[in-house]
């Protein structure tokens, strides 16, 4: 489902007053002064791709959560709690906190100390070029799709939420995110991630606290829910136990297994994109600290996010329905809640901070994209491949060249979605194909030593192809997902959380046979890369509360918690 | 962390919250003056005034505590 299918309908839903529009263009021009400004600052390779590795534990966090959080996730999620109730809440609890927390405590160590600029430039330290060179090049065609596809998205958002034409859509917020991602690199990148996050809260969180003031608290919008809906949507795990008892006709061990173990491990573990944000921190202790305060705030934005979705089944007068009915009849569909909820309760200047938000998610995201595009182009395949005597300057030159390029390139796929739709299902299944394997092969690089460059190369390419298989089979004949999601009556997610598994197992099984018969690489040589052979710096003698595992303890308690209270 | 110069990323994200605030509050007792002829739901709450109040209260402590020249906390 994609919130920008939602729009292609006209009737404008809201009307922005003047004071929304000078709350947007003090957006516009306050992003494009600091790009300006940080310019100073981005004068080294470094500095342009990592920020100058000076970012504090506060700021990375910030960041790693919101490069993740972008508008059309928060429209996307608003849309899912209201067609599968309070279970989409699973993508922020079980299918995010667990691997953060992994990412910190055992992963990070291995990405910080290697130095590497990138997760391809980790596999290129561990298992060698051919590992290197095809994650870079997935992963960087990757990228870029999926900013033009979340430019095309943010631009239909406008049109129909606001009316505001396409094109103009399209131009004006590819041109801002070009100049201030140019200019100053991923700090200018980090920077306003940390900007949307506030705003983020600041447009959206009344949504919420005025919805439950008009349900009369979570108990009078539990009954509502029931009342309209089914008390199947206000239960997180228990309603689990069959593939037939829930909005999302899942089991609890495609949540568990695949949700939870395989596409969210390799998510927040090995997606460059959020991956960055950490490698920028000033010390290992604030790349550690820095996922754990991301999770701490990731458990939060259900309340901002899943709660509008919630508070739109118990309150909206209209039932809101799949796109194509809606198209048919002219209503409106699962992907509008969060605009109607944010028309229903804001008026002057509030309407204008939630879009403001929205916006400011989008271009957020596409910076996130671009940045992370223009670091891998850089270091993996430029340097890696191109030009291998390149040095500091050329870098700093290509990084700024390949940004304006991959802005060019999200404004062509824009463009090519507007005119073929399908290719949006088609780019995100893309990207699913890769990181379920790359999590097994980055996993079985930092924690077995055994692990070689043939086995690393051929499990992830196995485990990629295994997952194209998987898809390319369910696509030609249906019937086939009682195999791939161990139920015919399993849905597109379902079939994703499996897919994912088995094409993790593939990965490891096949790294790990082609690994016994093949040469690894000296010990020597895997310092730095992999547990067993690194040299973890000690903490020293800290008080306990300033200690990683600590806060990571507190985190995993709330966690729990969480998961009992809304069972 | 530093935004470049002396100037930290806070106070830039404190001026956002300030101006916002302003803006926001300022329109909330417009409409006090001049109610709406079709009021979002919950209007009795006035919830643009106390919101908007809310975010300028945190952008000023923001600016006041990350500006320019005065000790950073990082």
């Amino acid at each position: 489902m994609n919130p920008a299918l939602v729009l292609i309908r006209g009737n404008q839903l809201v009307h922005l007053s003047p004071v929304d529009l000078v709350i947007i263009v003090f957006y516009f021009t306050l992003v494009l002064a600091i790009g300006l400004y940080l310019k100073q600052q981005a004068n080294t390779s470094e500095d342009f791709f990592l920020a100058g590795r000076e970012m504090t534990a506060w700021v990375a966090g910030l960041s790693f959560l919101s490069a993740n959080l972008g508008s059309l996730e928060l429209m996307g999620w608003a849309a899912a709690a209201y067609q599968y109730g309070i279970l989409a809440a699973h993508w922020y609890w079980i299918g995010a906190i667990p691997a953060m927390l992994f990412l910190s405590l055992v992963m990070m160590p291995f990405y910080y100390i290697s130095k590497t600029h990138s997760v391809p430039g980790y596999l290129k330290l561990r298992f060698g070029e051919p590992s290197r060179t095809l994650s870079s090049i997935s992963f960087a065609l990757m990228t870029v799709l999926m900013s033009g596809i979340n430019m095309y998205s943010m631009a239909l958002v406008m049109k129909v939420v606001l009316g505001w034409d396409i094109h103009v859509s399209i131009w004006i917020s590819s041109i801002t995110v070009a100049v201030y991602v140019a200019l100053g690199g991923l700090r200018s990148a980090i920077f306003n991630e940390v900007l949307q996050f506030v705003l983020i809260w600041a447009g959206a969180l009344l949504i919420p606290i005025l919805g439950l003031v008009e349900t009369g608290g979570f108990s009078g919008l539990k009954a509502r829910i029931t009342q309209n809906a089914s008390a199947e949507y206000t239960h997180l795990w228990g309603t689990l136990g069959s593939f037939n008892n829930n909005p999302m006709g899942i089991h609890w061990t495609g949540i568990v297994f695949g949700l939870g173990a395989i596409i969210s491990f390799g998510y927040w573990t090995t997606d460059f994109l959020v991956v960055q944000r950490v490698l920028a921190a000033k010390d290992l202790r604030s790349a550690k600290m820095a996922p754990i305060i991301g999770a701490a705030f990731k458990m939060f934005v259900p309340f901002i996010v899943i709660l509008p979705g919630l508070l739109g089944i118990a309150l909206l007068p209209v039932k809101l329905t799949g796109e194509g009915a809606a198209v048919a009849s002219g209503g409106h569909s699962y992907n509008e809640v969060l605009p109607l909820m944010l028309a229903r309760y804001c008026g002057p200047g509030l309407l204008g901070l939630g879009i403001t938000a929205l916006i400011a998610g989008f271009m957020s995201g596409m910076a996130g994209n671009v940045s992370a595009f223009a670091t891998v182009w850089t270091y993996d395949i430029y340097g890696a491949l191109i030009n291998r005597k390149a040095n500091d300057q050329q870098y700093v030159r290509m990084g700024r060249w390949c940004t304006i390029l991959g802005v060019l390139i999200s404004i062509g796929t824009a463009y090519l979605v507007m005119q073929f739709l399908s290719i949006m299902d088609y780019v995100q299944a893309l990207f699913s194909f890769f990181i379920a394997p790359l999590f097994g092969t980055v996993l079985l690089g930092m924690l077995w030593r055994r692990a070689t460059p043939a086995g690393g190369f051929w499990g992830l390419l196995a485990g990629t192809c295994s997952s194209i298989a998987m898809w390319a089979w369910v696509k030609l004949d249906p019937a086939a997902l009682r195999y791939v999601a161990l139920s015919p009556h399993a849905r597109d997610m379902a079939e994703n959380m499996y897919r994912a598994l088995w094409s993790w197992i593939v990965c490891v099984l096949v790294t790990v046979l082609v690994s016994v018969v093949t040469r690894p690489k000296p010990v020597e040589e895997l310092g730095g890369l992999v547990y067993g052979v690194t040299e973890i710096p000690s903490e020293g003698q800290v008080a306990i509360y300033q200690r990683p595992l600590f806060w990571a303890a507190i985190v995993a308690t709330v966690f729990f918690v969480i998961n009992i209270v809304f069972w | 962390m530093k935004a470049g110069g002396s100037i930290s990323i806070w106070f830039f994200i404190g001026l956002s919250l300030l101006m916002n605030g302003a803006l926001i509050f300022g329109a909330g007792l417009y409409q006090l003056v001049h109610p709406p002829e079709h009021p979002v739901v919950l209007y009795q709450l006035h919830a643009n005034i106390w919101w908007g109040a809310t975010l300028f209260l945190f952008g000023a402590i923001y600016c006041y505590h990350f500006a320019p020249g005065r000790r950073q906390i990082r």
